[in-house]
C-alpha cells in the first residue's frame, strides 16, 4: 500500500528535455558561467513546507506577481532505492503525481534557487495515481481555461528510469520520497488571481489557484 | 543540556551528556560515547546550508562575498550520526570537508525579525558539509551530486541547548585530520550571522521545529583519503569524529 499524499522528500530537475536546451541555446551553455551543458542531472529539492494538496490556493512571495508554472509528473518511490539499473529502475516506483512546479521567474540557474523555488505552497501536487506508461504521456496547463503549454514526455532527455539510475547512482531515494522528472525552461508564468489546471490523459488532474498580489 | 540519540541493543534512545562524558540513557545506564551507534541529533526536517558565508572562505575559492545568502539544501540521505564512515569514490580526487556551526530550529515561524530570530532556535550541533569538488557543475551549484551523497553531511554527537550557548557568534571552529589541525576560523566571521538567515529564510518560507541551517565554514579545506579520521569541533558545542572509507570498505559485504 502507498500513501494517499506524498510524505518524503521531493527532487527536480531542469533541463530534461529536448525543447528546454533548444530554448536556452547551446551557446549560452557553453558559455559562462555555465560553461558546459550538464552533465549529470540539474536538481533541485522542493522542501515539505512546499507542498500543496490538489484544489490548494497559493500566496505569492510579497513584492511577486507572475509565477512560472513548471507542469511535471512525480515519481513517488515504494521502497528504498538506491544504486538502480534500467532495468529494475521503475521497479521502485510505486505511483506517480501531477505537479506544479512552482516559481518565481529566474533567469539564471546557476545559483540554488531558495526563494524563487521553496517558497510556502510552491509545490501543488495531485493525489498518488498509479503509474501509468509514461513515453508519450501529454502534460496540458491551463490558465483560466485557455491552454497555456502542451508537452509531452517523449522529449525528455533522461526517461524516467534513467534519471532513476543517474540520480540513484549517489543518493538513496527513501519511500515515499518524490523525483520530478522535468519542467519547461521559462514555463507559462501565471498572474497573481489565476486559476491554474495541469492535466494528462489517463492520470486526471491538478488544480490549484494563484491568490491576489500581496502588498 | 547535551542531548543527543543513538541505536543501542536494538532500540533507539534518547540520551543525555553525563558530568563524565558518558552517555546516560533515560534510566540511568550509562555508556562510554565510542561503545553506542550515534544517529543524528535531530530528525532533520529541512536542512539548509551556505556557501561561501565566511570572507576568507569565499576569497579561498576565489569568489566575491554574496550580497544575499548563497543558500541550498539537503535531502535526509546524506546526513548521518557521529563516528559514521563517509565514502570517497574511486574517482575523486578532491573531497575536502568543511566544519560548520548547525543551528536546529525550535519553533515554526513565518517572516520572523532579526530582533527575534533567535528565539526560533532550539539548540546548536556540529556539521561536517562535505564536498567533492571533482562533481561540480554550474546549475543550481553546489549542484547535490556534490553536496547530498549519501552520508556526506555528518552531524552531531549533541544537541546544546540554545541558551548554554550565550555567544554562538563568538565560537572557534576547528578541523583536524589525524590528530592535526588544518582549519581554525571563527563563527565570528561569518558574512550572514544567524539571525540574519532566519529573517532571510523566513522572509519567503516557513521554518519549523527540526529544520537545520549549516551556516558555511570558513577558510583552510584539505583533501582527504581513505583512513583518515576527521573532527570538526565547535567550541562549547561538540566535536563531530568521521572517517572517510574507500569504495571497497563502504560497500563490503
Amino acid at each position: 500500500m502507498i500513501k494517499q499524499h506524498v510524505s518524503g522528500t521531493v527532487y527536480g530537475v531542469v533541463l530534461n528535455d529536448h525543447a528546454s536546451l533548444r530554448k536556452i541555446g547551446s551557446e549560452t551553455l557553453e558559455a559562462a558561467p555555465y560553461k558546459g551543458a550538464p552533465k549529470a542531472p540539474a536538481m533541485y529539492i522542493k522542501p515539505a513546507n512546499t507542498r500543496v494538496a490538489c484544489g490548494g490556493t497559493i500566496s505569492l512571495p510579497a513584492g511577486a506577481t507572475n509565477v512560472e508554472v513548471g507542469a511535471t509528473i512525480g515519481l513517488v518511490i515504494g521502497r528504498a532505492a538506491a544504486r538502480l539499473n534500467r532495468d529494475n529502475a521503475l521497479d521502485a516506483v510505486a505511483g506517480i503525481v501531477l505537479a506544479g512546479d512552482l516559481s518565481l521567474p529566474h533567469d539564471s540557474y546557476y545559483r540554488p534557487a531558495i526563494r524563487e523555488k521553496c517558497f510556502d505552497g510552491a509545490l501543488p501536487l495531485s493525489s498518488v495515481k498509479p503509474l501509468v506508461d509514461l513515453a508519450n504521456l501529454q502534460l496540458r496547463t491551463e490558465f483560466d481555461g485557455l491552454v497555456v503549454e502542451q508537452r509531452s514526455l517523449a522529449d525528455l532527455v533522461r526517461d524516467p528510469a534513467q534519471l532513476l539510475v543517474d540520480v540513484s547512482e549517489f543518493m538513496t531515494l527513501a519511500e515515499g520520497d518524490v523525483l520530478l522528472v522535468g519542467v519547461s525552461y521559462q514555463a507559462p508564468q501565471a498572474a497573481a488571481g489565476s486559476q491554474v489546471r495541469i492535466s494528462a490523459e489517463g492520470v486526471g488532474s491538478l488544480n490549484f489557484s494563484i491568490a491576489g498580489a500581496q502588498k | 543540556m547535551k542531548r543527543g540519540r543513538i541505536a543501542f541493543q536494538g532500540a533507539i534512545h534518547q540520551v543525555t551528556q553525563a558530568e563524565d562524558g558518558r552517555v546516560r540513557l533515560a534510566d540511568g545506564r550509562l555508556l562510554n560515547e565510542a561503545d553506542v551507534e550515534w544517529l543524528p541529533p535531530v530528525v532533520p526536517g529541512a536542512v539548509f546550508a551556505l556557501g561561501l558565508n565566511y570572507a576568507d572562505h569565499a576569497k579561498e575559492l576565489a569568489f566575491k562575498a554574496p550580497e544575499v545568502p548563497l543558500a541550498f539544501l539537503k535531502g535526509p540521505n546524506t546526513i548521518v550520526g557521529h563516528r559514521a564512515k563517509t565514502r570517497r569514490p574511486a574517482d575523486a580526487t578532491y573531497m575536502h570537508y568543511e566544519c560548520e556551526l548547525a543551528v536546529v530550529i525550535g519553533k515554526t515561524g513565518y517572516q520572523v525579525s532579526k530582533a527575534e530570530a533567535m528565539e526560533m532556535v532550539a539548540g546548536y550541533t556540529v556539521a561536517n558539509d562535505y564536498a567533492i569538488r571533482d562533481y561540480l557543475e554550474n546549475y543550481y551549484r553546489p549542484n547535490l551530486r556534490v553536496k547530498n551523497r549519501d552520508g556526506c553531511t555528518p552531524l552531531g554527537p549533541w544537541l546544546v541547548d540554545r541558551d548554554d550557548v550565550p555567544n554562538p557568534m563568538a565560537l572557534k571552529l576547528t578541523t583536524r585530520v589525524n590528530g592535526k589541525t588544518t582549519q581554525t576560523g571563527t563563527t565570528a566571521d561569518m558574512i550572514f550571522d544567524i539571525a540574519t538567515l532566519i529573517e532571510y529564510l523566513t522572509s519567503f518560507m516557513t521554518l519549523n521545529p527540526g529544520d537545520i541551517i549549516l551556516t558555511g565554514t570558513p577558510e583552510g579545506l584539505a583533501d582527504v583519503k581513505p583512513g583518515d579520521v576527521i573532527e570538526t569541533e565547535v567550541e562549547g558545542v561538540c566535536c563531530l569524529i568521521n572517517t572517510i572509507v574507500d569504495d571497497a570498505t563502504y560497500f563490503a559485504n
